[in-house]
């Protein structure tokens, strides 16, 4: 579904991702860990048009989209809910909500219609806020809207950046569940965490970035069974997953 | 006349003025928070919509004919200036942007010397008779018509900002351009509209005040200056800043000329835009209202 090929990417003259490959399967949950400045918010900038690549490519079904710009690429399928969630502060709850099928509205007025009304099931908190101007909602709710809004696109691949980042704890189980269920519908989902614990729970598979580079590739199972890779690669121990 | 009624009667030119201000105002701040650059040309939208319409109007046009076809005419030409010099110097800086948006400001300056020549031209007013009396004041119909057509301009905005799907895509761009981008919004597009729309805004401004004004090639410079000076007292960044600015300095404007000298008409917009710029930079109504649109 995604192959990035020898990826390189730079802020400026300082390089933020070096020779990076890696593959993703449709329906697949992968996880990409690793310390602040390891290159991971940017590597999901790039997917979605933010930076253009110095070198490599990125192929989306096997077309190559490296250097495409973030309105063609939401046409592709491919949506980031970005790790400051960036919503439209001064719109009201639903009129983000549309604007997220920005793509399709000429083509499916009504469809978004229900769509947002489906969202508004899945994020059950947001109901009765719909006029409620977003600036106005609390981090969790704004995090559950910015992600509402991602999947108003109706994306092929998500691509999701810190989405726990001050969120309480069940909050964030309400919002990997929504992952986890997702996936099931053949969605590809690429998701950046700090909060490693709370990724291994949903991710099919793990990737470990330090300074632009990958340095660990596996399935979460590996990473959970195995505690000298969580030293080496961590710099902790993940206590056992919990059920969802 | 009394005094009260001298005060009346400055106040509704300084409104008649200050709603042209408030229009030019805000094409300038709506392109500004779209795209970022300041577009000084503005000026230029306006006289091109005046001596456009004077031009087919006098060629046999009825008036409301001569009024569309100028402002789609001029809203044309700014998304065509929007796609050949705006759009080819894209990642340039916005200081870049700016010269050039006073390049074009001289070119069409230039251009409407060429057609128009020197001469002073001017449109009948929009009807017949002569002025109402309002309180002791004698108010011009086309004053009226200026105060009623530039509400609905400002309503038929709103309506578009606040109502359509279109118009919030175009607000979503303004409050956030990156998180546009992210849910599929063209910032070309919406740049290309926001400068046929200052197109049509100014040509719309240049037709309201022709019949109650000189019109001549170069009219448009000192318009835009007041129209910059309006957005500047809104906050440069603030919609409804800019509309009060407009009508704030018309009504400065008016009753500086009537009450202390003429000569000050055209002064007390560079005083204010100084003392604005040097005491309160973000604006006096921006600061008061941060909401933008």
């Amino acid at each position: 579904m995604l192959r990035i090929q020898a990826l390189d990417v730079y802020h400026g003259y300082v390089q933020a991702i070096r020779g990076l490959s890696l593959h993703a399967k449709e329906g697949e949950l992968l996880a990409i860990l690793g310390a602040n400045g390891a290159g991971k918010s940017t590597l999901l900038e790039t997917l979605a048009g933010l930076h253009r690549p110095a070198k490599g490519d990125i192929l989306l079904n096997g077309k190559s989209i490296a250097g495409k710009p973030p309105e063609y690429l939401v046409r592709q399928g491919i949506s980031l809910v970005p790790e400051r969630r960036e919503i439209f502060h001064s719109l009201s709850v639903w009129d983000n909500l549309l604007l997220g099928a920005f793509h399709r509205y000429r083509h499916a007025k009504q469809e978004i219609h229900s769509d947002a009304r489906e969202i508004l099931e899945i994020f059950p908190a947001l109901k009765g806020r719909e006029r409620e101007m977003a600036g106005t909602l609390s981090g969790g709710l704004q995090q559950m809207l910015a992600i509402g809004r991602g999947l108003m696109a109706r994306p092929k691949l998500l691509l999701l950046d810190e989405p726990s980042v001050g969120l309480a704890p069940m909050v964030v189980r309400e919002i990997m569940a929504t992952l986890a269920r997702l996936k099931n519908t053949g969605v590809t989902i690429i998701l950046v965490e700090q909060n490693t614990r709370s990724a291994l729970r949903v991710a099919d598979s793990v990737l470990i970035m330090e300074r632009g580079r990958i340095t660990f590739s596996g399935s979460s199972g590996e990473i959970m069974a195995d505690s000298t890779v969580q030293q080496a690669y961590l710099g902790r121990r993940v206590r056992p997953a919990m059920a969802l | 006349m009394h005094i009260a009624d001298q005060l009346l009667q400055l106040l509704f030119t300084g409104l008649t003025l200050g709603s042209i201000y408030s229009l030019i105002a805000l094409a300038l701040v709506t392109t500004f928070n779209i795209t970022g650059i300041l577009n000084l040309a503005q000026g230029e939208f306006v006289a091109l919509g005046a001596l456009l319409a004077v031009s087919m109007y006098a060629a046999g046009m009825p008036m409301a004919a001569a009024f569309t076809v100028s402002v789609l005419l001029v809203a044309m030409l700014g998304g065509f200036l929007e796609r050949f010099a705006i759009h080819t110097a894209r990642g340039a800086s916005g200081l870049t942007l700016i010269i050039i948006t006073i390049g074009l400001s001289i070119s069409l300056r230039g251009l409407a010397l060429l057609i128009w020549g020197t001469e002073t031209y001017s449109l009948p007013a929009f009807s017949k008779g002569g002025p109402l009396f309002i309180g002791g004041a004698a108010v011009n119909p086309q004053s009226l018509w200026i105060f009623g057509l530039t509400a609905i301009t400002l309503a038929g905005l709103y309506a578009f900002f606040e109502l359509t799907y279109w118009g919030k895509a175009v607000k979503a761009s303004v409050i956030n351009r990156a998180a546009a981008r992210l849910v599929g919004i063209n910032p070309h597009t919406v740049s290309f509209l926001a400068f046929t729309a200052s197109g049509a805004l100014g040509a719309a401004a240049g037709i309201f005040i022709a019949p109650i004004t000189m019109t001549t090639y170069d009219m448009g410079f000192m318009l835009g200056l007041k129209g910059f000076v309006a957005a500047v007292i809104g906050g440069l960044s603030n919609v409804g800043g800019a509309v009060l600015g407009g009508i704030l300095l018309g009504i400065l404007e008016s009753y500086s000329a009537g009450l202390i000298s003429s000569g000050l008409k055209d002064a007390i917009a560079i005083i204010i835009l100084l003392a604005v710029l040097l005491i309160r930079p973000e604006g006096i109504i921006g600061a008061i209202r941060e909401r933008k649109i």
